[in-house]
């Protein structure tokens, strides 16, 4: 088999798993809130109007910023209440989830109850039914083929927005997704989409089985659909059988590009050969990242001195390498319990690069020069890169304005850049596409862009295990910037890809040499 | 009017009104076991308003009602309606039930064991003359006359001493409106029931009740035997009432006189 498919499914039972689990509890909790909400809303036009308004309103927020807010938000409530909730991975992302299936449920709910025939009713009445006799015995048999297509519906959207889950550090088919487009490992992506399609298709024909055995009162359906989708959410809650050792298991953050997966699974690969169990949090978001490692909801991950400098301590100066790791090494260790053990051995920094032949005709070799030209030229940036504080730093000290700024996925950005869409991007200095690409990164004389040395950040949990932090000082100082160049290449390229896990492997062979 | 025999059911001082307007205006009514009384108004007269308070459907305002010497306000609603039959022109069976569950669902609310029920629900089709093989029907797939005649059975089935009926026979043809109103008074007499029938047809009040009590405006204007009715002077809305099928009868005898 494609050693990419070969990865991707390999990967795939545990992300299945834990998909299933994560959209099961979502749309479980959104029927148990949202069905007793539709029956409240149903009986009172008070209750009705706020209740549909907020629901439509969850649904006009996208999932992906729905599931990031939960993050702080949970932060603070922790805080607050002072009992130590995750906030990080399942409840986040549960919680965010079922909100999102309450729509459909809540509102399929009021039709079913506003839809029921009038003489019905009064006939259950005259026939001297209790409030709760006429729900059991005529309102919910009556309304249950509505109420179930609700159901459905909420299990599309619950499925295919926990892919999102992803991004707040809960495992779901969308690691594939997010991986596989970081890395333009289009097979990961493939197998990611064609997964999450196929639960979503056979959960919906499984609840169209129960809905037709309610509908035509047909006992078999009903059994069936309800035993085959209660078979499936119990396989997959039975646990994984890892062979770990007892003990914590040790989570390994990443945040979402190529490098971060490759050093993820650098850090992995050491802890288990030092027999400690380990699970990855991927495609975290910067700030979410660094948060996560303060809170304790994962303990150790890869960042760089600039991004924790400017968005973890605030500060807009631009101090010296040394001196700038030598004051986050303390204020850290001071504000969160975080130990920085050292440098990877490498930076990955912002810098704007262009094409060498473009910045030739130019005549631009400094941000400077392209000060002055910036202002008919096109700027093609990350997500990320024009709502951070360097941004701002290096368009301030050299007042850059650009034509047109346009945010991309990095894989996106690099293929604009190529086919002329954009003439300048801001690149990260250790990614390998700037040698294949032949793109020249434009020198800073004003030092407005900060230094980005690779720090290994570990929790205040994990920095008192010695053992722990024995199995990854072997690290500190090991890997350059042409190796990691050459391992992130590895995984961008189009052809001869390689795997995360392959470049990894690759990265650490002359490793403590 | 005055009852005779004994007194099953007494309504005194009844009065109802929806957002300022009155529509039961210090009703009483009082009612011998055994007698079946037609409640007869145009629209809007209140009949169907007095009919739902005997058995709490609707909440009077103020007034009395005493069922067989208990004050309806000392029982529980739920409780209060599974000893009343109660048939509507709505009819409204359960469609998601076979004909034997809805006509077994006030014994299967007061916990009748299921054996019980089924030897029921066979006796109930029998005496509203539907075949036994109705039982495992699906409720949706009768026609008008058939649901009303389960929908009776229903009322019948936990042998309750009294029936209301509101508009009964209303939404039904003429000629099964006529079969099933008098199939309904042979029971009212082999059963031995107390009925209170509302109806805005005087002539079919005429003929199947043994006493009409004429509402207009929230106020019976006549109480009397059907005889009596028509033999005595009558306020002019009453009046009005009993022209209809005066005309009729007239008409029909010029018809046939012409023939």
């Amino acid at each position: 088999m494609n050693p990419a498919l070969a990865d991707a499914m390999a990967a795939l039972p545990a992300l299945l798993r834990a998909h299933v689990v994560i959209s099961g509890a979502a749309l479980a909790i959104g029927v148990l809130v949202g069905f007793p909400l539709a029956l409240w809303a149903a009986a009172s036009r008070r209750v009705r109007v706020p209740v549909l308004a907020f629901a439509g309103l969850v649904q006009t927020v996208p999932a992906l910023a729905l599931l990031a807010l939960f993050y702080p938000m949970l932060l603070v409530v922790r805080q607050a209440v002072g009992v130590p909730l995750p906030a990080l991975g399942f409840l986040p992302a549960l919680i965010a989830l079922s909100l999102y299936a309450l729509l459909p449920i809540v509102r399929n709910g009021v039709v079913a109850q506003q839809s029921l025939d009038p003489a019905v009713i009064e006939a259950a009445d005259g026939a001297g039914m209790t409030r709760r006799q006429r729900l059991l015995l005529v309102e919910l048999p009556l309304g249950a083929p509505v109420m179930l297509a609700g159901i459905r519906t909420a299990a599309v959207w619950t499925i295919g927005a926990a892919t999102l889950a992803t991004t707040v550090g809960q495992p779901s088919l969308g690691n594939l997704i997010f991986s596989g487009l970081q890395t333009e490992d289009w097979i990961r992506v493939l197998v990611g989409c064609v997964a999450s399609a196929a639960l979503a298709l056979i959960v919906d024909a499984l609840l169209a089985l129960i809905e037709a055995g309610v509908a035509r009162r047909s006992r078999w359906r009903l059994w069936v659909g309800l035993g085959l989708l209660v078979a499936g959410i119990g396989t997959a809650l039975v646990p994984a059988q890892s062979g770990n050792g007892p003990g914590r298991t040790i989570v390994i953050g990443a945040k979402n590009f190529s490098e971060q997966y490759i050093l993820a699974d650098v850090i992995d690969t050491r802890l288990r050969a030092a027999g400690f169990a380990t699970e990855q949090r991927q495609d975290l978001g910067s700030a979410v990242a660094y948060r996560a490692l303060a809170a304790g909801d994962i303990d150790v991950y890869v960042d760089y001195t600039g991004t924790l400098w400017a968005n973890v301590l605030g500060r807009k100066d631009t101090p010296p390498a040394a001196a700038m790791k030598a004051e986050l090494t303390r204020q850290l260790e001071a504000r969160d319990g975080v130990r920085l053990l050292g440098g990877l051995g490498f930076e990955n920094a912002y810098a704007l690069a262009m094409r060498r032949q473009r910045a030739a005709a130019l005549g631009v070799a400094s941000i400077a020069d392209l000060a002055k030209v910036a202002p008919r030229l096109k700027l093609a940036t990350d997500i990320e890169f024009l709502s951070r504080p360097e941004w701002r730093s290096v368009a301030d000290a050299y007042g850059l304005r650009f034509a047109e700024q346009r945010a991309y996925n990095p894989t996106f950005m690099y293929r604009a850049i190529v086919d002329g869409s954009a003439d300048v991007l801001s690149a990260f200095s250790s990614d390998g596409r700037i040698r294949s690409l032949d793109l020249v990164t434009l020198s800073d004389p004003k030092g407005a862009l900060p230094n980005y040395d690779a720090v290994l950040l570990v929790s205040r949990r994990a920095a008192q295990d010695p053992a722990l932090v024995g199995a990854l000082r072997p690290l500190l100082g090991a890997i350059g910037v042409d190796r990691m160049r050459e391992a992130n290449l590895m995984v961008d390229r189009d052809t001869d890809k390689r795997t995360p896990g392959e470049a990894a492997a690759w990265l650490m062979q002359p490793a403590g040499r | 009017m005055d009852v005779s025999g004994d007194l099953f059911l007494e309504l005194s001082g009844i009065r109802k009104s929806y957002g300022g307007h009155l529509v039961l205006d210090g009703v009483g009514l009082a009612v011998a076991r055994g007698s079946f009384v037609a409640l007869v108004g145009r629209s809007g007269s209140g009949k169907t308003t007095l009919l739902k308070s005997i058995n709490r459907l609707i909440e009077v305002d103020s007034g009395s009602i005493v069922l067989d010497g208990t004050d309806v306000q000392a029982i529980p609603p739920a409780e209060l309606r599974r000893r009343i039959g109660y048939v509507f022109q709505g009819i409204g069976l359960f469609p998601h039930m076979s004909v034997a569950e809805n006509i077994a669902i006030v014994l299967r609310l007061s916990g009748t064991p299921a054996d019980e029920r089924v030897a029921r629900v066979r006796e109930l089709l029998r005496l509203v003359d539907l075949p036994e093989d109705f039982a495992d029907r699906n409720a949706r797939l009768l026609s008008g006359g058939q649901a009303q005649r389960v929908g009776l059975a229903r009322a019948l089935a936990a042998r309750s001493p009294l029936m209301l009926m509101d508009e009964p026979f209303g939404a039904l043809d003429p000629v099964t409106r006529d079969e099933l109103g008098r199939a309904y008074r042979s029971l009212h007499e082999t059963l031995g029931l107390t009925t209170i029938m509302v109806t805005h047809d005087m002539s079919e009040a005429l003929l199947l009740a043994d006493r009409i009590a004429v509402l207009v405006d929230g106020r019976i204007l006549a109480d009397a035997e059907p005889r009596a009715l028509l033999e005595h002077e009558q306020p002019a809305a009453v009046r009005a009432l009993l022209e209809v099928p005066r005309h009729q009868a007239e008409r029909l005898a010029a018809l046939q006189g012409r023939r």
